[in-house]
């Protein structure tokens, strides 16, 4: 029982992690219908840029003071993440916009494949993992006789905070009624007197935001990071927003924890264990689609002219 | 003065297939003019591409004198034009409200509100049932909706795309009656429209569009009488 609690526990941090960065997929693939493969890299981007904000910017002197330390690595991941996912879409995907959706989504694998490299090379010592800090918050808290790793607990927090904050957004806003309208009916949005450009690189920040948060707590909780946790944890999210159907917020967040649970329960109790955890993700989605070919809390019927 | 809308020479085309071809009409400030024309005509085309949606492959439009026809859809309605367009396009997963905040989207005056009470004056239905989804809305609903939404940015010129379609009787009196109350508070209406007797009835000046070309023009009535307009257009003859 212990045992189950635990790896429940486990499984919600990893579902939080995921779950930030599926909104961004999902919220993409709403407004301009791409995949955005290169999702994945920007989360690692966004740990990598408060890691080097860690190393080069904060002073010696506060660096074990967790909050100077934490809040500026979250604000600077969050910030090198924006302005890569920014420079993408203004550079690789803003001139595609019409072209058959192939092209983007090709553009898309290739873009992620050349962030990913370009850290490798340009980032000093990052072709092996590197070490995150942790210094600064450590310790769980015990609950019974199960362990929450404080850093656990706060990326689950902020995974659940930032869901609320960012519907409420959504449906309350003036920006978020745009970026619905544009979701829905591109053309007209513009008779409305939307700028199509700017709610859809309003959307790409946003996602890119919640992928760099969620790359720096991800560091903060594993204490290393590789240029590879993009990919995987890219995949993840993907699946979690397609789980949750594509295009719904609320949809990729319960889709991020529902995988997250599944990789750690099929990862302790299935036969295979963790090596045999990323299948039983898969075979969770195909019986989900199955029966539910818009996902979870996906439309039924995407109405488009 | 110039009009405060000119087309002039307009060609539009989708790929290959040219959909209209040569058009030139003008909007006088204050007027209903009507364009009418055959299915396929060009009548939609051409609205969109006065509302920035598409680009012309020749000819120009002109807004008080100035050309609009390079600029985008979200500056076109800036500048004082609506659209609203055939088939109503309303956002079907938002509330009638949201659908009205967005016809206001450009605007951040304080009259948004009063704006929002008089449209649900106008089409009460929609004032009682304003936390509804427009999706679940009947047709002839909808497209209060939509002539509402198309309101709620103030147009110096509105365009409507069809707004009697799928109504009653009743209420196709009661959105041509609006037309005229709009007309009389100062918007300049360019309506396109199946129901070519009641639309040229209503209106100051009328357009009949043939594959694509503009074919005749005169007051409203004038064409009314004409029998070439009730040939094809009335079903006599
Ligand atoms: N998206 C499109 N692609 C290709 N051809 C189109 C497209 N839209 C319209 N057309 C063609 O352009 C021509 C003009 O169409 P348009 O919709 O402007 O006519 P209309 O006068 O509004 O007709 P209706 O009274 O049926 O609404 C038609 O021949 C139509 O088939
Ligand atoms: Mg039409």
């Amino acid at each position: 029982m212990t045992t189950l609690l635990q790896q429940l526990v486990y499984g919600l941090i990893l579902g939080g992690t995921v779950g930030l960065i599926a909104l961004g997929y999902t919220m993409v693939y709403g407004i301009v219908q791409l995949i955005n493969f290169a999702h994945g890299e920007i989360f690692m981007v966004g740990a990598f840029g408060a890691l080097a904000t860690f190393t080069w910017v904060i002073p010696e002197g506060v660096k074990g003071t967790w909050y100077i330390t934490l809040p500026l690595m979250v604000i600077a991941g969050a910030v090198v993440s924006m302005v890569i996912a920014l420079i993408i879409e203004r550079l690789a995907y803003k001139p595609l916009r019409n072209a058959p959706r192939l092209a983007p989504l090709i553009t898309a694998l290739g873009v992620s494949v050349a962030l990913k490299e370009a850290v490798r090379i340009w980032y000093p010592g990052a072709t092996a993992p590197l070490p995150f800090p942790k210094e600064f918050l450590t310790g769980s808290i015990e609950l019974g006789s199960i362990l929450i790793p404080k850093t656990g607990l706060l990326i689950i927090v902020v995974a659940v905070v930032l869901t609320v904050l960012l519907q409420v957004y959504i449906n309350t806003s003036r920006m978020g009624r745009a970026m619905r309208a544009t979701a829905q009916d591109p053309d007209t949005a513009r008779l409305m007197g939307i700028n199509p450009d700017r709610t859809i690189v309003l959307t790409f920040a946003i996602g890119a935001v919640l992928a760099g948060v969620a790359g720096v707590l991800y560091g903060v909780h594993i204490n290393n990071i590789s240029i590879d946790i993009g990919f995987q944890n890219g995949i993840f999210a993907f699946t979690a927003a397609v789980l949750g159907g594509i295009g719904s917020i609320r949809g990729a967040v319960i889709g991020g924890f529902v995988i997250g649970l599944v990789k750690t329960i099929a990862g302790q109790y299935f036969p295979g264990g963790t090596q045999y955890d990323y299948v039983w993700i898969f075979v969770v989605l195909i019986a989900v689609l199955v029966f539910r070919p818009q996902g979870l809390f996906g439309e039924t019927e995407r109405v488009r002219a | 003065m110039s009009p405060l809308l000119e087309v002039r020479n307009l060609s539009v085309a989708y790929g290959a297939i040219e959909a209209v071809r040569d058009i030139s009409f003008s909007v006088e400030e204050g007027q209903i003019v009507s364009l009418i024309g055959a299915n396929g005509a060009g009548k939609t085309t051409t609205l969109r591409t006065i509302s920035g949606l598409l680009r012309p492959t020749r000819g120009e439009v002109l807004f008080r004198g100035r050309p609009i026809h390079r600029q985008a859809a979200h500056e076109i309605l800036a500048s004082g034009i609506a659209h609203c367009p055939e088939g109503r396009r309303l956002f079907g997963r938002m509330t009638v409200e949201e659908n009205l905040q967005l016809g206001a989207y450009v605007r951040n005056d304080t009259g948004i509100e009063a704006d929002m009470q008089r449209v649900y004056e106008l089409f009460p239905v929609l004032g009682e049932r304003r936390q509804n989804k427009a999706g679940l809305f009947s047709g002839g609903e909808q497209q209060m909706l939509a002539i509402g939404r198309a309101m709620m940015s103030k147009p110096k010129l509105l365009m409507l795309d069809e707004p009697s379609m799928g109504l009653s009787p009743i209420m196709t009196q009661r959105i041509f009656d609006t037309i005229k109350e709009l007309q009389a508070d100062g918007t300049t209406i360019l309506l396109v429209e199946q129901n070519a007797l009641a639309a040229l009835a209503l209106s100051d000046r009328g357009y009949v569009i043939d594959l694509g070309s503009t074919t005749l023009e005169g007051p409203g009535l004038d064409l009314l009488a004409d029998q070439r307009v009730r040939a094809a257009y009335l079903g006599e003859g």
